[in-house]
């Protein structure tokens, strides 16, 4: 009964929102206010053409050059921040800054160094996702309970054992959502390297139908990459909660 | 304890429970309860976890609803909190954001006494309960024992006839939690109040109590009324020697072993 | 972090950074990294420049004017979905799907709606501040301890001086949290909408000097930006280690 009354809510608040949507693209509120059935259609329209998977196959590689190097990369410098006082002196400022820091306003600079191609836009991915993966690795490695570190070590565990067998599990549930925070600034980086670098992918979609009055096909897409990105995120926060079952999943931070 | 034994009327008890069910959808919590209580004496309700105990105090407290029977207190039937009761809670309940006069005034605040009436009584409390020189404190920075001080200041400067402690030294360490049930005695006979008071501590049910009510669980009913009389013109400190004293505490534990998984 | 038993403090290692920086730009390694010293000149010969003042009030006021909306409509919408479940059940998939979306997909959208200007940067701040507000309400609403609510009901609360007295103070933490988040978030937000509409504010001063490759001017806007956002994050920070204190013991 709870189950199905909680369906029922979310099932009429879709149509209570898409029927608002209807409804103002009907009177019209702007010219540039499409319906929702004008978008639907639209977006049919795209991926019957299957406009839309080539462009997610062009939008889809950087964000995952970016994000594979962020890892790699993150998780590493994420690690020693954890394990050495020294270098968790020398890099957590960085990160904590960029962390903070509207780090958009370097893609001029990014397109000076690079230009214009792939490179740029990898690196606008990457700053975006690389400083929530090392700040939450480094505090999940440096927040390993004292007392499991202790016991290992009374049991003369190895530098390290202690390290792989205590302090990476004990800090993976963190490091993993971190890894899930590091993807959803991803998409960021993504969608706006696509509008603001070179309109490829998703984002020559939403520029040129912006730039021929096709509203219509303009929300189709910006629906279409929102959607892709919260179901992704989605299926990466099931998969944590799958993984880490009864550990209490890791409170990533943010900011 | 017997000032008012000439007395034949329901006048004795400050509180009566009648019939009282309780149930959380199908698990039923209290099952056809009776229970009076004594008029300036101090009650237990006593039992092992999941009995019912605290769910019989917010019932009384007004805080919950009973799905039948009847709550009075001083012959006026129960049906929400009221000003004739005060509750002591288990993790004290205390506003982190205020100091300790504010949150003993606190009671008084909502019920819209002046500002300068409500500090004054309540720095009177403040004295009572050992904590002069604490008022502009906050509690993060009391000790537990002392944050239930505070509790307790709020609760006694309400004045309400009946005071309601649930589990109030739960959360205290093992000496505070002495000291407590000694002030605690003295406050019983001091402060003309009747007291009900949950624990789950044989030890700590028969050293305060004039009447220590036993539950047992699933669902919940009282099983024995034990008065523990013969001691309690004693002194503090000799009450935890006395033969009567223990051999009630052995008594209720051999009844309620079977009921400890 | 110590060296000779002196204890560094946290974030000094940036100077180490700066002096690193002002080598590498001395020995003219690369064009895209002018010496520190002398981005600091810049700074302060631009700084007094109308340009730069006019970029500065204009990013500040659609800032302030995003995450004034934000916090606005973000807090009751809040508080609503934490006392309400109804409310709550209608509106929580919406919020969680706009959290983790890329809002910036949603800039052109806001640029064919409300022109090309100021109006549409404050609503770009506002969609990308408000969303961690509306779910930190939410949650310190629905965390309040539950014997504070009994405490205030068992004294006889009315309910506006429950909810003045102490069901708001007893959210507040979470709710500055969400704040402090949110304007993180909306100095990302407004950058994102300058850099995309690029008319107005700091977007427009980047597109100028790097379309004139003036190098050093652009890293002192940077810096400047960087150390803006830097201290307000810091200082809400430090607002809200002000109240840690009760957030700690709910």
């Amino acid at each position: 009964m709870m189950r199905y009354r909680s369906y029922l809510i979310t099932f009429l608040s879709i149509c209570i929102v898409f029927g608002a949507w209807e409804i103002a693209g009907r009177i019209p509120v702007s010219y540039a206010f499409p319906t929702f059935t004008e978008t639907i259609a639209a977006f049919w329209a795209l991926l019957i053409k299957g406009t839309l998977f080539v462009a997610y196959f062009e939008t889809l590689k950087p964000l995952v050059v970016g994000v594979l190097i962020s890892a790699f990369v993150g998780i590493g410098i994420g690690l020693a921040i954890g394990l050495s006082r020294m270098s968790d002196w020398l890099l957590s400022p960085i990160f904590v800054v960029m962390q903070t820091a509207p780090l958009a306003a370097l893609i001029p600079l990014l397109i000076m160094i690079y230009g214009i191609g792939l490179t740029s836009k990898v690196a606008v991915v990457l700053i975006m996702a690389m400083p929530v993966i090392v700040l939450n690795t480094g505090s999940a490695v440096s927040n390993t309970p004292a007392s499991m570190v202790e016991m290992a070590r009374s049991f003369q565990g190895s530098k390290r054992d202690i390290i792989f067998k205590i302090i990476l599990p004990a800090a993976s549930p963190i490091i993993f959502a971190g890894l899930r925070l590091g993807v959803s600034a991803g998409f960021i980086g993504a969608v706006l390297a696509e509008l603001k670098i070179t309109p490829t992918g998703v984002g020559d979609i939403i520029t040129f139908s912006r730039s021929i009055a096709d509203y219509p096909s303009m929300y189709a897409a910006i629906m279409s990459i929102i959607l892709l990105a919260v179901i992704f995120l989605q299926v990466l926060e099931r998969m944590e909660i799958l993984l880490f079952k009864g550990r209490g999943r890791g409170h990533a931070s943010e900011e | 304890m017997s000032n008012n034994t000439c007395d034949i009327s329901n006048d004795n008890y400050a509180v009566t429970v009648r019939n009282v069910y309780k149930s959380y959808g199908d698990v039923k919590a209290l099952k056809d309860l009776s229970l009076d209580f004594p008029r300036g004496q101090l009650t237990s309700l006593l039992g092992p976890s999941g009995c019912g105990k605290t769910t019989l105090l917010k019932i009384i407290a007004g805080l919950l609803p009973a799905d039948s029977g009847e709550i009075t207190v001083n012959g006026h039937p129960v049906t929400g909190p009221g000003p004739d009761r005060a509750f002591v809670f288990q993790d004290f309940a205390l506003l982190p954001w205020a100091t300790v006069l504010r949150n003993v005034a606190f009671g008084l605040e909502l019920r819209g006494v002046s500002k300068s009436e409500r500090e004054a009584i309540a720095e009177k409390y403040i004295a009572d309960v050992g904590l002069c020189g604490f008022e502009n404190s906050h509690p993060h920075e009391l000790s537990g024992g002392m944050r239930q001080r505070v509790g307790l200041a709020r609760a006694l400067s309400v004045d309400a006839q009946v005071m309601l402690l649930d589990e109030p030294f739960a959360a205290v360490d093992e000496q505070t939690r002495r000291k407590f049930q000694e002030d605690l005695l003295n406050l019983v006979k001091h402060e003309n109040k009747t007291f009900i008071f949950v624990t789950h501590s044989i030890e700590e049910a028969v050293y305060v109590s004039d009447q220590v009510a036993i539950l047992l669980p699933r669902p919940s009913r009282v099983s024995e009324i034990i008065k523990p009389e013969g001691f309690r013109h004693k002194d503090a400190d000799s009450i935890r020697r006395d033969p009567e004293y223990l051999d009630i505490v052995d008594r209720i534990w051999s009844s309620l072993r079977t009921y400890v998984e | 972090m110590n060296i000779f038993g002196i204890k560094l403090p946290s974030m000094s290692s940036l100077i180490l950074w700066g002096i690193l920086w002002e080598i590498v730009g001395r020995l003219k390694l690369t064009f895209f990294l002018p010496p520190l010293s002398e981005v600091f000149s810049t700074l302060m010969q631009i700084g007094t420049t109308k340009v730069f003042l006019k970029a500065l009030t204009e990013t500040g006021y659609a800032f302030f004017a995003g995450t004034f909306i934000a916090i606005a409509v973000g807090i009751p919408v809040g508080i609503l979905m934490g006392k309400s479940r109804l409310i709550d059940e209608l509106l929580l998939p919406w919020v969680n799907m706009f959290l983790s979306a890329p809002l910036t997909a949603l800039v052109p959208v806001m640029m064919v709606l409300f022109g090309f200007g100021m109006k549409a940067i404050v609503l770009t701040t506002t969609l990308f501040a408000i969303w961690i507000i509306v779910l930190n309400s939410r949650a310190g609403v629905m965390h309040i301890n539950r014997s504070l609510v009994e405490m205030a009901h068992s004294f006889g609360a009315s309910p506006m001086d429950a909810f003045s007295k102490v069901y708001f103070w007893a959210a507040l933490p979470e709710i500055l949290s969400g704040v402090r988040i949110g304007f993180i978030r909306a100095v990302k937000g407004v950058i994102i909408g300058q850099l995309l509409i690029s008319i107005v504010g700091f977007g427009a001063l980047f597109e100028l000097y790097s379309g004139q490759f003036l190098m050093k001017h652009f890293w002192a806007v940077l810096l400047v930006l960087f150390g803006i956002s830097f201290t307000i994050a810091e200082f809400l920070a430090h607002l809200q280690r002000k109240v840690a204190y009760y957030a700690t013991q709910r």
